[in-house]
């Protein structure tokens, strides 16, 4: 009898190790009755405008499945955590959404240089990541150029805008010797700045000078006197906007008057309010998507954002959106709460139609899309020109 | 770089260093002050600068103030918040030992940056034009209406501040008090009311400040006083803490030394080259630039 209870007891200790570790590969996550969908997103901090765009759009996406009956049968929930524009509290917000609110997918953060601190939180916990925007090719490939399991992302990646970028500088605006003035402090920009560098010299083009900042540095007029000096034709500043206005600003104050251009950083509606509406014009950045492209999909989007909000969705509300629409499909296509299955599901995507265009992942985990060239007109945002892949 | 055009951008680089330093020199001003009157690095000084562009802003768009009446509102809002914050925080310590203050302002510094994230929320506001800057070019070198404004504004305010200390009777009282605060006490100075004074002027600096650079930068936002705030207190170490005219030198040198980094290495060594010029002095001058040598009694 002694004998039975202790094999008892050892089997009842090894059913509960078996539950514990399963609990702990995510496979039981939300059995309840609706599927929760984290938001990573920058909520406050020198990017915030991103992450409210960016949270109206899911929530349009969300709200559209749900009014359809949801997914797999259960209602989609959202919850947000806050990355507060940072690397540090990005991955604070990762693991609180995995860990207290038992989210299935996160969606974000924005930014490549919290998406490449907070993957590491989901990887281990095995739930699937989507970055609307962060176009740094380390977000999802690691140091060795092997793909990061659970990240994704919904946008093109840094090479193809720099590179895009390059190649207008060159054939629309003429430029031979470029000046070049990066954000130090952000992976997003230096990306940006190398490939453009590359792709511009390899055409023939002169880089005549290459100076960089901080975030949150305010005064720019030391740097763009050295700039100025050198005599460039334009001047490339893939950065945030909220340095990009007062670069701009700053620029035109000085007589620096030629072209500038940047990557997608630049897309917000306070960059007009800080460069000031004269100052910016003459300035053309790369975006993976622009509201006036007219494909049927993107101007039923483009009537539903401007219902619920009152505003024209920019890049980030549409990529977002995007990304919401990719994971409740790779759910479908799960068919299963099952963490994991929906990651796989997530990698066989191809030629998935969203607002910003086409889908297909690539074994990157890239998708293959085309890119749009906007110009600053007078403050408005004006579609200059498409260039594909 | 041959050396007409190395001429050129070295006045250039002057010029933007000279407007960049008349801010720091303002804000170490009032650094100086205090630390003259109570021994206390002030550390949220850096964050009255902050509240006096919010001060600005909350008069230039929701007052519809022009420039000038939003400067002094300004400036008077934050000495009003200045006397608060030195009868609440620092004057129940005032018998304290040095270390407990310090930690209390460093409190005081997270308050109001938190505090004003709460209210104002974290986002960067724009600051609104109260006037245009005209572009002035002369001999090839540029400068803008705002720049000469603000080194305007900063020259004025120096001037005045060294009036009221030199030339007045508060001011005599602040600087009794400064050299020895019982034997002032003893003379019948209300030290209370000349410490309540100096936190009013120094506080009222640091906002004149805050509204200039928001004017120029036209971007504000809660922690934008951190690292001004931080420069500032370099400059008032290197010109002498506790001493006026070196808060104003080192102000300036601040700027241009930060200005020529950027223009003649690269910007990235810029804010290296500012805490390099604090450590240095600290370690062949502490007593600053202006600073005597005195041996401290035992």
């Amino acid at each position: 009898m002694k004998k039975m209870r202790k094999v008892l007891s050892v089997a009842c200790i090894g059913m509960l190790l078996a539950t514990a570790l399963t609990g702990c590969g995510g496979d039981k996550k939300g059995s309840g009755d609706t599927i929760k969908i984290g938001g990573n997103l920058e909520m406050t901090g020198g990017s915030a405008s991103y992450g409210k765009s960016a949270q109206n759009g899911i929530k349009l996406a969300i709200d559209a499945a749900n009014a359809k009956g949801g997914v797999l049968g259960k209602k989609i929930e959202f919850v947000v955590a806050d990355n507060k524009s940072e690397a540090a509290e990005a991955t604070n917000a990762m693991q609180k959404l995995i860990a207290q609110d038992k989210v299935i997918a996160v969606i974000g953060p924005n930014l490549s240089s919290a998406s490449i601190a907070a993957t590491s939180i989901n990887t281990s916990a095995k739930v699937l990541a989507i970055t609307p925007m962060g176009t740094n090719p380390n977000v999802t490939v690691d140091k060795d150029g092997k793909t990061k399991d659970f990240m994704f992302r919904a946008c093109f990646i840094d090479p193809f805008q720099g590179t895009v970028m390059a190649t207008f500088a060159k054939d629309k605006i003429n430029a031979k010797n470029v000046a070049i003035l990066v954000d130090n402090s952000s992976d997003y920009a230096k990306g940006l700045a190398q490939f453009f560098k590359e792709a511009f010299t390899k055409g023939g083009g002169k880089i005549v000078a290459e100076e960089s900042y901080l975030q949150k540095d305010t005064d720019f007029k030391a740097t763009l006197t050295k700039i100025k000096a050198s005599n460039p034709d334009m001047i490339y500043v893939p950065g945030y906007y909220q340095e990009v206005g007062m670069i701009v600003k700053q620029a035109r104050e000085m007589g620096l008057n030629v072209p500038m251009a940047g990557g997608d950083g630049w897309d917000s509606a306070k960059l007009p309010e800080i460069a000031g509406k004269a100052a910016l014009n003459n300035t053309y950045f790369s975006s993976l998507y622009s509201p006036d492209d007219d494909s049927q999909l993107n101007k039923d989007f483009v009537a539903a954002y401007q219902k619920a909000y009152n505003e024209k969705p920019d890049v980030f509300a549409a990529l977002a959106y995007d990304s919401a629409l990719l994971v409740i499909n790779a759910i479908k296509t799960a068919n299963a709460v099952d963490t994991v299955k929906i990651k796989d599901a997530m990698a066989k995507t191809a030629g998935f139609s969203g607002v910003s265009g086409n889908v297909t992942f690539n074994a990157q985990h890239n998708p293959v899309k085309s890119a749009v060239i906007i110009e600053y007109k007078d403050g408005a945002q004006v579609f200059k020109t498409k260039i594909n892949p | 770089m041959d050396m007409g055009s190395f001429l050129h951008q070295f006045v250039q680089q002057l010029i933007n260093g000279v407007s960049l330093g008349s801010i720091y020199a303002l804000i170490a001003l009032g650094y100086t002050m205090i630390y003259g009157i109570i021994k206390l690095i002030n550390f949220a000084h850096g964050d009255i600068y902050m509240l006096g562009a919010y001060f600005g802003f909350v008069a230039t768009t929701m007052l519809g103030l022009s420039f000038l009446p939003a400067l002094v509102f300004a400036m008077a809002a934050a000495a009003v918040a200045g006397i608060v914050i030195e009868r609440v925080a620092y004057r129940p310590m005032r018998n304290a030992p040095r270390i407990a203050i310090l930690i209390t302002a460093i409190g005081v510094s997270f308050f109001l940056e938190y505090g004003m994230i709460l209210i104002a929320t974290p986002q960067p506001r724009t600051f609104p034009a109260v006037f245009d800057a005209t572009v002035y070019n002369v001999a090839g070198l540029v400068i803008n209406s705002q720049q000469i404004v603000i080194l305007g504004s900063a020259l004025v305010l120096m001037a005045a501040l060294t009036y009221i200390v030199n030339h007045t009777k508060a001011g005599k009282a602040m600087r009794a008090v400064s050299f020895d605060m019982d034997a002032a006490q003893l003379m019948g100075i209300n030290i209370d009311k000349v410490i309540s004074m100096t936190f009013a002027l120094g506080s009222s600096l640091a906002a004149a400040a805050g509204v200039l650079v928001s004017i120029y930068y036209n971007s504000i936002d809660p922690l934008m006083g951190m690292m001004p705030g931080m420069k500032a207190f370099v400059a008032a170490v290197l010109g002498g803490i506790g001493i006026i005219p070196g808060a104003m030198l080192g102000g300036i040198i601040m700027g241009v030394v930060e200005a020529m980094v950027s223009g003649f290495f690269s910007s990235t060594f810029r804010d290296a080259a500012a805490f390099g010029i604090l450590i240095l002095i600290l370690l062949y001058k502490p007593s600053g630039l202006l600073g005597k040598n005195i041996r401290e009694k035992v």
